[in-house]
């Protein structure tokens, strides 16, 4: 509360962002210890989350006050005009100091009381059981076992407690390879698709530099690929573009070499690193934000933004894994540099095209809670939750989000969940309300008791499920329904279409849902509605 | 003239590829006057294929050995592939295709053999013509009378046998005025607000010529008016040129309103690209989307620079503006460009959509289509000659009715509930404007109609779409209608890329299709069961 020192501002105006002449609001602007929230003359109540916002700004003083810009990580921005000068400064200054906490212990989560006991909360927690995921999936089995080597965060710190390998891989050689492995992140099953036997597995790059091998990790490799009894030979997915990885080898790190593994066929894919994703982000923003653009100048700017092209080439890579389990019957090992961002990009993405269970609303939160929260996505370092280094936030997991979103552009009947699902879960990620997404790794939560003080996002969504189902989902189809979203030859054209026009109801999107919700004389759910807008 | 004489082979052995997505069909070819048969053989389970040859644009032939390949590409975006056996039998098909599906003569077309069962002749034609919409104004004002001077399309070919024009004006200051505008087209009512109680008027440019003369008719004409929406009222006029190519047109007859003599009205220049530059754009997107193979950056360029977004955003912005004048401003508008048949039209008939909610129901937006293109002379004939595919050198060709669909699209895409008409409709007039067959968008007048004698020889295509079997894909379940003005976004963020039309036969239709189909069930489900779809308009809470 210290940084609060005006807490209320009359007379304040909320210019309305959809008008083309400059409209406005006005009404009360409020500064809690969580939020801002202003409240018209209609008692219309705007709401924002001091996590949210990702930048503010005081521009030039006017004729009629002091603009405030307000620009939030859910691509929501917000134009005040506070009549006073001094108010706004006051205002400004808090606001800076209260959207970058530099503690765990002072966001929101720790905070957030949403009226339950311990048992409730406990219960919470619980609803999401990875153990079960790996049940359901079919592992433990002949080939595969539960391995106790990382119980103790012993082996990879990045890593969950529970880690799934082969069963004829000896804890030597899991070891062995984790020496091997860029941040002892060696390689593990994400996925095992049980009709085909074959595997999603995952890891980090190898320190291979220009020469150096490593036996374990090469027999750990083979015992990959002997877990599968279908095919011998496995993929090798370097999700990077070559040169990127070949950079790497300077540094001691690198790729496999094909020659030192026995049957394995390597393969490069090309999605680029989160530096560019974050300029390309900003880039896109920044398009979509400007009013009056001329027609080249929009097109020319989404082009070179990139941004189309990078959510492109990590579908490419899913659909590529996909392939390789449903047509090839392979097992694939995916990795990057460290196996967080790029390689759960492509591992929850590729389980989603193959496993319909992922494409309900209780299997989307198994699977983020997999491949993304327990395998060590940064999550805090990627959002901003904390005032730390810029260069490592990047858009990792919204650009998750929005392939995904793609996909129910593409087969509107094959996902339980509608937009509003995955807008609610992008609000989230930044919100630090609840636990899930804060910390870097498991290992991380553990240490900030996140299970005790603080509450998990996945009940509420459940609670809440009539809002986030899609109309026209139909469950009939069974387990292992393939979607295939583009055979590559033509479907790239159909997907970058949906993107062109989606583009840009994704960055000003709630801003774009609200808009309609405004604007048109209806009477139907607003799930059916912006479900419609889509089709 | 005898089809028999161009039909050089009655038929071949024949595989024809129909798209990515579907299997391909075997059987025995055949061209007919007015089709391409394809019968699959006794013992196959699929019906007879057909298709109507003057859909096809393009046609492109290859031999290889013996045997040949035809692709044929269809007016509608569709590409066809046929294998047929033997090179003399290809060579002969392609010719038979090429000459049939190039006929000029309007009554020898199919919609003048065409007997479906269950339509009788003459059955719709009567729909929608001005004298039906004339009745709706009566209702709403006095200052405005059906006028029946061009009953034998002397005064101005391009315009119905009825038009309704101010009441204080009479025939034959009609007369001259007619002599004052471009093809005689003098300012007509296009739409009568009756909230606001004003007008939108659409005509052709004035003959100024480079003397800059003047016509105290057309002067009074557009005084009577201003006069007859309120006492005062101010009038807008929306030339569809530049500032620059108005001037110009003076040069050869044409020009603009000058200020002094039309005392009350502002004139407003917002140029709409027409004629080639618009068919150019057309081909380019349809080129664009028939690359499959080309990376993300180069797509999006190559839709920059086809220009066809441009041309929708300038299209409803300029739309807006004339509806804005209308419905806000409490102002008279007169539309026109040039010629007054294309990019006029263009703005009139949005500006109606935008404004009238009757317009946006199924029988509305018909009846708009017919007044406001059919009837008010929009040249279908010569700019529906050709498609996107055409090698054949361009003439008239020029995608302005496509143009306003896709327009209408958009305003569909944003506003889902408002339209009581959904894609399929806009899919089907877009199919039929370039070949059908059904006369309604034969020709290019209702003069030319009344030669043909169209109306009483060949069938509606209303009366076609409004049989009850078709209503369930053209029909928008989601529809409630609602009597406020829609007002679109013209921004770029918000508009998209018809891929419904664009990318109809590239991308397997069926996802959409099912969805499509599901939310008919759900809606149907929801009204049987009673209950009225309640308002959530709670915005997702932190």
């Amino acid at each position: 509360m210290e940084h609060i020192r005006t807490t209320k501002v009359e007379q304040v105006k909320l210019l309305d962002r959809f008008s083309t002449s400059n409209k406005s609001l006005t009404g009360t602007l409020y500064l809690t210890a969580t939020h801002l929230l202003f409240i018209d003359s209609h008692q219309k109540e705007t709401w924002i989350l001091h996590h949210h916002i990702a930048l503010v700004e005081k521009l030039a003083l006017t004729t009629s006050g002091c603009p405030l810009v307000i620009q939030c990580k859910n691509f929501r921005i917000v134009h005040f005009i506070v009549p006073r000068e001094r108010d706004c400064h006051d205002i400004y200054n808090s606001l800076l100091q209260l959207s970058k906490q530099a503690k765990y212990e002072d966001l929101y989560a720790f905070s957030y009381n949403p009226k339950q006991n311990d048992s409730e909360r406990l219960q919470g927690w619980q609803l999401i059981d990875l153990a079960e995921e790996y049940k359901r999936m079919g592992v433990p089995n002949s080939n595969w076992q539960l391995s106790d080597a990382n119980r103790e965060y012993k082996i990879c710190e990045t890593y969950p407690r529970e880690l799934y390998v082969p069963r004829i891989a000896s804890k030597p050689i899991i070891v062995g390879s984790s020496k091997f492995r860029s941040k002892g992140r060696f390689p593990v099953l994400s996925y095992y698709h049980q009709n085909k036997e074959a595997a999603i597995c995952r890891c980090s790059q190898p320190l291979s530099g220009f020469s150096a091998r490593c036996l374990e990790d090469e027999h750990l490799l083979q015992a990959i690929s002997k877990a599968n009894p279908v095919n011998r030979y496995m993929y090798v997915m370097d999700t990077r573009p070559k040169l990127n990885a070949m950079a790497n080898r300077a540094a001691g790190k690198g790729y496999e070499n094909e020659d030192n593994y026995s049957n394995i066929r390597f393969q490069f894919v090309g999605i680029e690193n989160i530096h560019v994703m974050r300029s390309s982000l900003q880039k896109l923003l920044e398009v979509n934000g400007t009013k009056g653009l001329s027609v080249s100048d929009f097109y020319s700017g989404l082009e070179s933004s990139g941004w189309l092209r990078h959510i492109k080439a990590v579908m490419d890579a899913a659909i590529f894994l996909a392939k390789a389990i449903m047509v090839e019957n392979a097992s694939v090992l995916v990795h990057c540099s460290d196996g967080w961002d790029r390689t759960s990009q492509v591992c929850s993405l590729g389980s989603l095209l193959l496993d319909s269970y992922y494409r309900t609303i209780k299997g989307f939160m198994v699977l983020i809670e997999k491949d993304w929260i327990s395998f060590g996505h940064k999550f805090s370092e990627r959002c901003g939750h904390l005032d730390g280094d810029p260069k490592e936030v990047s858009p990792v997991f919204t650009q998750f989000l929005e392939c995904v979103w793609h996909l129910t552009e593409q087969f509107p009947q094959d996902f339980e969940f509608n937009e509003a699902f995955l807008l609610q879960i992008h609000e989230h990620i930044h919100s630090c309300q609840f636990g899930n997404f804060l910390g870097n790794c498991q290992k991380e939560r553990e240490e900030l008791k996140l299970k005790e003080k603080t509450y998990s996002l996945w009940p509420f969504l459940l609670d809440d499920q009539k809002k986030y189902l899609n109309p026209l989902y139909s469950s009939k189809s069974p387990k292992f329904a393939v979607l295939e979203p583009n055979t590559v030859s033509f479907n790239f054209k159909k997907l970058s279409n949906v993107k062109i026009g989606k583009q840009m109801e994704f960055s000003p999107r709630n801003c774009y849902i609200q808009f309609i919700l405004n604007h048109l004389p209806s009477k139907l759910p607003c799930v059916l509605r912006s479900k419609l807008c889509c089709l | 003239m005898e089809f028999s004489e161009l039909i050089r082979t009655g038929r071949a052995q024949a595989k024809l590829l129909r798209g990515p997505e579907a299997p391909p069909l075997r059987g025995t070819l055949c061209v007919t006057g007015h089709h391409l048969l394809l019968s699959p053989g006794p013992q196959a389970t699929s019906d007879l294929w057909l298709l109507l040859l003057r859909r096809v644009d393009s046609i492109e032939k290859r031999v290889s050995g013996d045997s040949g390949t035809i692709t044929l590409r269809c007016k509608d975006l569709r590409v066809l592939q046929l294998d047929i056996e033997g090179v003399e039998a290809t060579l002969d098909i392609a010719r038979s295709i090429e000459a049939l599906s190039s006929l000029e003569s309007v009554i020898t077309s199919f919609p003048f053999f065409y007997r479906p069962k269950g339509l009788r002749l003459g059955d719709a034609w009567h729909f929608h013509p001005p004298e039906r919409y004339y009745k709706r104004v009566a209702r709403e004002t006095n200052a405005w009378r059906l006028s029946e001077v061009n009953e034998d399309f002397s005064l101005c070919p391009s315009y119905p046998r009825a038009v309704i024009v101010p009441r204080a004006v009479d025939d034959d200051a009609l007369a001259r005025c007619a002599r004052f505008r471009q093809g005689g087209r003098f300012p007509v009512l296009s739409y009568h607000h009756a909230p606001s109680g004003t007008v939108l008027l659409r005509s052709s440019q004035p003959l100024t010529g480079p003397q800059k003369r003047r016509c105290a008719e057309d002067e009074e004409l557009l005084r009577a008016a201003l006069a007859g929406a309120r006492p005062g009222a101010r009038g807008f006029i929306l030339d569809t040129r530049s500032a620059q190519a108005a001037k110009q047109a003076r040069v050869t007859g044409g020009g603009t309103e000058a200020k002094a003599a039309y005392p009350g009205w502002k004139r407003l220049h917002r140029p709409l690209e027409r004629g080639w530059p618009l068919q150019e754009s057309f081909v380019r997107l349809v080129e664009a989307c028939g690359d499959l193979e080309q990376s993300m950056d180069r797509w999006l360029s190559q839709l920059e620079a086809c220009h066809w977004l441009a041309h929708v955003k300038e299209a409803l912005s300029t739309a807006c503006l004339a509806a804005q004048g209308v419905g806000r401003e409490g102002a008279c508008v007169l539309v026109h460009g040039a010629e007054g048949t294309d990019s006029t039209l263009l703005v009139t008939s949005l500006a109606q959509l935008i404004l009238d909610p009757s317009s946006r129901t199924m029988a509305g937006f018909q009846e708009l289509v017919e007044r406001e293109w059919i009837q008010a002379g929009h040249p279908f004939q010569l700019r529906c000659a050709h498609s996107a595919f055409s090698h054949a050198r361009p003439k008239h060709e020029a995608p302005t009715f496509l143009l306003f669909l896709d327009c209408v699209w958009q305003l569909g895409r944003q506003f889902p509930l408002s339209l009581e008409f959904g894609e399929g409709l806009l899919l089907a007039l877009f199919e039929h404007a370039y070949a059908s067959p059904f006369g309604t968008f034969l020709c290019s007048s209702e003069k030319e109609r009344c030669l043909c004698e169209v109306r009483t020889r060949t069938h509606s295509l209303w009366s076609g779409l409004n049989q009850p079997k078709e209503q369930r894909k053209l029909r928008n379940p989601l529809y409630v209608p609602s009597p406020l003005a829609i007002w679109p976004s013209v921004e770029l963020q918000t508009l998209r890329l018809w891929q419904g039309l664009f990318l109809r036969w590239i991308r397997p239709p069926e996802p959409s299709e099912v969805a499509w189909e599901k939310v008919w069930q759900i809606v149907t489900d929801k009204k049987t069961e009673g209950c009225e779809p309640t308002v959530s308009a709670s915005e997702p809470r932190l």
